[in-house]
């Protein structure tokens, strides 16, 4: 089991309170379709993707970006048992969706640098942690039931 | 993934506008590496004073940050131009290169507080390249 400081939870818990989900969101998907674009194997239904305007214009980028990021929530509310919290995800990105758990990473690394960008100068290196940390649990649960 | 001249134009550009402020880059980036990945201090047991901010930690900044800008001026071969660093690294300093991926990371997110107007997705992308270049050529020398 995760072992989380009385200063961890505060933070994940502070993050999320004052998170604008339907910014981040978009932006944090945009941002991973943009930099690793090979992520839009998944996302051929989605229409133009065609350059990074395209990709920040789509509404259904903007949707699915804000749905990916309420998908934290949960995590948030059961930080002491992440694993079994995603068990069922993990399960649907492995056999339906067929999701290489590597973006699962990647997608964590644009959320942190988007999250980064809204909160300046509050993101002190003690709060990076602090997320990297819950992020890193949230990825290897989402990744935990592929075979 | 090679630098197009799209992604060096980019490169360029950013920092143009950032490179003023590369010391405090270079401080806070180390800073936050030594915080979020404390493997990270396992380079630096000679230093007395760890903490961010600390006076070596500032210096190391700043170095760091003047291989950056030494790597800019070299954009157009990273592996040539980066050869004696390169050298320094295998021989001498001999960090295990996934740090490279560990600090270019921290970078990023620095970046990302001090300049959230300019780092556009379209900059991000070509810095992602540029770092993940440097990186490479910096392994050069390792085997």
């Amino acid at each position: 089991m995760v072992e989380w400081t009385d200063f961890e939870r505060a933070t994940i818990k502070d993050i999320f309170s004052k998170m604008e989900y339907d910014v981040v969101g978009p932006a944090t998907l945009t941002r991973c379709l943009v930099v690793y674009p090979w992520t839009q194997r998944y996302f051929g239904k989605f229409g133009n993707l065609y350059n990074s305007e395209a990709i920040s214009a789509n509404a259904n980028v903007s949707k699915h970006g804000t749905t990916i990021l309420h998908g934290l929530d949960r995590a948030v509310k059961n930080m002491d048992d992440i694993r079994n919290t995603y068990a069922e995800l993990s399960v649907l990105h492995s056999e339906k969706l067929h999701v290489d758990p590597d973006n699962f990473r990647l997608l964590a690394d644009c959320l942190t640098i988007v999250v980064a960008g809204r909160f300046g100068s509050a993101f002190t290196a003690e709060v990076q942690a602090a997320f990297q940390k819950f992020l890193v649990v949230v990825v290897s649960s989402l990744g935990r039931q592929y075979h | 993934m090679s630098l197009s001249d799209k992604d060096k134009a980019a490169v360029k550009l950013l920092w143009s506008k950032i490179s003023k402020s590369s010391d405090a880059i270079g401080n806070d980036a180390l800073s936050r590496m030594i915080v979020v990945y404390p493997q990270t201090k396992t380079y630096f047991a000679h230093w007395p004073d760890l903490s961010p901010g600390s006076p070596h930690v500032k210096a190391h900044g700043k170095t760091v940050m003047g291989g950056i800008a030494l790597a800019v001026s070299k954009i157009d071969d990273l592996r040539a131009g980066l050869l004696d660093l390169s050298e320094q690294h295998a021989y001498k300093l001999r960090v295990d290169p996934a740090n490279f991926k560990i600090l270019s990371h921290c970078i990023l997110v620095v970046i990302s507080m001090m300049f959230p107007k300019e780092f556009t997705p379209e900059a991000h992308v070509s810095l992602d390249k540029f770092l993940s270049g440097v990186s490479l050529a910096l392994s050069e020398r390792y085997r």
